[in-house]
């Protein structure tokens, strides 16, 4: 029955099973986890719905990040809203593909001026391994030395479609973890 | 943005990476009150090496690598290459792969003008005109993705002709792509090129002269606004842009506004090209016969291409041997660089989003 | 494995520049190749500046569209080759013209153009620190596209090696 459910509506709907739903998740699962937890399942939920990336370019992979902004893909249903202000207010940095050597300690001091609890997708083949660039003498072959990531997101450019499904991946990362 | 004081009237600002109106560059201005005094621009934060690397790959090796440099403009930037390298393997490709490449380079203009609209209209805080640009675009990118078979990076425009034919059903949908985008422009121009605060904003502001235009060498929407109606397709015509009927607009008020308004009419000029292409093709090969280790005569080339922001061009010096000597790659974002310092030196600091932007000035693409 | 070229005849603007190089500069330049469209000459260091501005004067190219260096270390020489284009002149558009100077590697310094034509700062700059050619009269040769923190050879030369390739390759 899980593993019908698992081919249809993805890996969430395999661990909560049928059941009624309701904005955050199945009936069954909101009690349960409001009843233990409370004060961990309210703050993930405000924190996952309102994940607001930096806006720092890092290479070309920003011009899909862009189409996700734009009207057909809409990241903002998800939360996800580029906040133009500062970045104090920010927790999710997107690492658009390629780091080169220089922007390398600029990613680094943007990521820690941002306040806690902050997360990191690595965007792109070129911050995973340096993609078509990893034999260049001015790239890193890979973002994760430099800032610690939790969703890497294949693609060369990754389809906006694949970046979504990165949001959702971090959304249910962020579900299950204890408060930091 | 980081502040420093360096005189009693004078403070230094640096606008760098991390900016939503800076893109992946960093430049410093000096103001004293609220003029510019002094422009500093520091690139170099997206510089891949992508010359050293062509020498360690053969020609169609790197195809995706140079492709990259510019994710705006894709079939423009690698064009010059394929060409350059048919010039040194001596070989002629067929006219349906010329066709094909100008229909694929006259989508990709649009879809670079309208991205280009997008972050005009979010920079001088207009972000409908932000939104309804980056939809449209996305209506185009389908019409390249039926032709090339990836969002944005396909590789079409190889060494020898292009790497596949159109499917049959592309006309009838770029047609009826074309006839809503056409009603489409009447809309933007409403919101947004006839908006009296974009008037406001734009007029006057920014003036770049004829005379030194010319001698800055700024090419592309910066040239033909400071009233020179220069265009590679019109100057050297390549493919079979000399059969083709289309004006290259240009201005004479040479100002941010004349800069914003040959974008516009780019675009218009760009769909009627792919109509009367669409018309005169006729069927045939569309690669000429080519193996990947294909040599190359001793020898050098440069070839000239009109991109989306400007004429590039690249030279070739080739020891015939199957893989590039050097590869030295003029592109257009750097060669309007020099543009800026000279464009915001006494400015007001609220102009600078509206002057810089318009320049087209693409990090990536300048860094290579 | 191919038959030789048949003879291009060249258009009339590509002749008369040719005249004029050769009647006004003489042997202070050689022709290296002359096709339709692309004419490309040679000449010493000393003689660069006083080319630069017959291009400039005379033959009416009023840009420089590009400046490539070149590291020949079989040769070791450096070959600076600036290319010259005319936007004013409607006829001469389709007309690029390169002129190329070779300096001995381990003395690279080549006299700026940046005088003559303001369009080869950024140009001069760049090859400057991808190849460690010295423009010689630039205000401003510092970092422009590589990091602040770079202490390797400059990176365009042939001794340069790639570090993510091997050896072999």
């Amino acid at each position: 029955m899980t593993e019908q459910v698992a081919a249809k509506k993805g890996p969430a709907a395999a661990r909560d099973g049928p059941g009624l739903n309701v904005l955050v998740g199945t009936v069954k699962n909101v009690i349960r986890e409001a009843l233990t937890d409370p004060v961990t399942y309210l703050a993930n939920w405000g924190r996952l719905y309102s994940l607001w990336p930096v806006h720092l370019e890092t290479a070309c992979c920003s011009i899909e990040f862009g189409a996700v902004s734009g009207p057909r893909f809409d990241c903002e249903r998800y939360g996800i809203l580029e906040a133009f202000g500062s970045l104090r207010q920010c927790d999710l940095v997107v690492v658009h593909g390629t780091v080169t050597r220089k922007m390398a300690p600029r990613l680094r001091w943007i990521y820690d001026q941002m306040p806690e609890p902050k997360y990191c997708i690595a965007m792109g083949a070129c911050s995973i391994t340096g993609g078509v660039y990893f034999d260049s003498y001015n790239v890193l072959p890979g973002v994760d030395q430099v800032v610690p990531v939790d969703v890497y997101v294949p693609g060369c450019p990754p389809r906006p479609e694949e970046l979504i499904d990165a949001f959702l991946l971090l959304q249910d990362k962020i579900r299950k973890q204890s408060i930091r | 943005m980081f502040t420093q004081q360096i005189e009693d009237d004078k403070l230094t600002v640096s606008i760098g990476p991390q900016h939503p109106g800076a893109g992946h560059f960093r430049f410093t201005i000096t103001v004293e009150g609220d003029t510019i005094v002094d422009v500093l621009p520091d690139p170099g934060y997206v510089h891949r090496g992508a010359e050293k690397q062509t020498e360690y790959r053969n020609y169609l090796q790197s195809i995706p690598m140079l492709e990259r440099s510019s994710l705006t403009d894709v079939t423009n930037i690698i064009m010059p290459y394929s060409m350059a390298a048919e010039e040194l393997m001596g070989i002629e490709i067929p006219p349906r792969a010329k066709y094909l490449r100008m229909i694929m380079s006259e989508n990709q203009r649009i879809i670079s003008h309208l991205y280009w609209m997008g972050i005009q209209g979010i920079f001088l805080g207009h972000s409908t005109a932000f939104m309804w640009p980056l939809g449209d675009r996305d209506i185009f990118i389908d019409l390249g993705q039926m032709i090339g078979g990836a969002r944005i990076t396909y590789s079409y425009a190889i060494p020898g002709g292009v790497r596949n034919d159109m499917p049959e059903d592309f006309k009838d949908r770029a047609l009826k792509v074309f006839n809503y985008f056409e009603k489409r422009l009447v809309d933007y121009e409403r919101i947004f090129f006839q908006n009296p605060l974009f008037l406001k904003r734009t007029q006057g502001v920014g003036v770049l002269p004829r005379s030194e235009a010319i001698s800055l060498g700024v090419v592309g929407q910066v040239l033909r606004a400071s009233n020179v109606k220069s265009d590679v397709r019109i100057d050297e015509p390549y493919n079979f842009y000399r059969d083709i009927d289309f004006e290259v607009p240009s201005f004479d008020t040479c100002d941010t506004w004349a800069r914003c308004m040959v974008h516009l009419i780019e675009m218009k000029q760009s769909m009627r090209i792919i109509r009367q292409c669409l018309d005169k093709m006729q069927p045939g090969p569309v690669r000429a016969k080519l193996s990947p280790q294909q040599r190359t005569v001793v020898g050098e080339a440069y070839t000239r291409v009109e991109a989306a922001r400007g004429a590039m061009s690249y030279h070739i010096i080739s020891d015939g041997s199957t893989k590039p000597y050097r590869v030295k790659i003029s592109v257009p974002s750097f060669r309007n660089l020099i543009a800026l310092k000279r464009l915001l030196i006494g400015s007001h600091v609220a102009d600078m989003p509206a002057i810089y932007w318009s320049l087209d000035y693409w990090p990536v693409e300048a860094d290579k | 494995m191919s038959s030789p070229p048949a003879k291009i005849e060249l258009p009339n603007e590509e002749k008369a520049i040719l005249d004029s190089v050769a009647s006004k500069l003489g042997d202070k330049v050689k022709v290296l190749f002359a096709k339709p469209n692309r004419i490309k000459i040679s000449t010493r260091t000393d003689n660069l500046v006083d080319v630069a501005k017959f291009a400039r004067d005379e033959l009416h190219f009023d840009q420089c569209a590009n400046v490539t260096g070149t590291d020949f270390p079989k040769d070791k020489q450096i070959e600076v080759t600036y290319h010259f284009g005319s936007i004013d002149d409607a006829g001469l558009r389709r007309v690029i013209l390169a002129v190329a100077c070779r300096v001995p590697s381990t003395a690279p310094e080549v006299p700026s153009l940046i005088d003559v034509y303001p369009s080869a700062n950024l140009h001069e700059r760049e090859q400057a620190e991808m190849l460690g050619v010295i423009f010689k009269g630039h205000p401003n040769l510092t970092r422009l596209l590589l990091p602040e923190d770079w202490t390797d050879i400059p990176p365009m030369l042939k001794a340069y090696r790639l570090p993510g390739r091997l050896e072999s390759e």
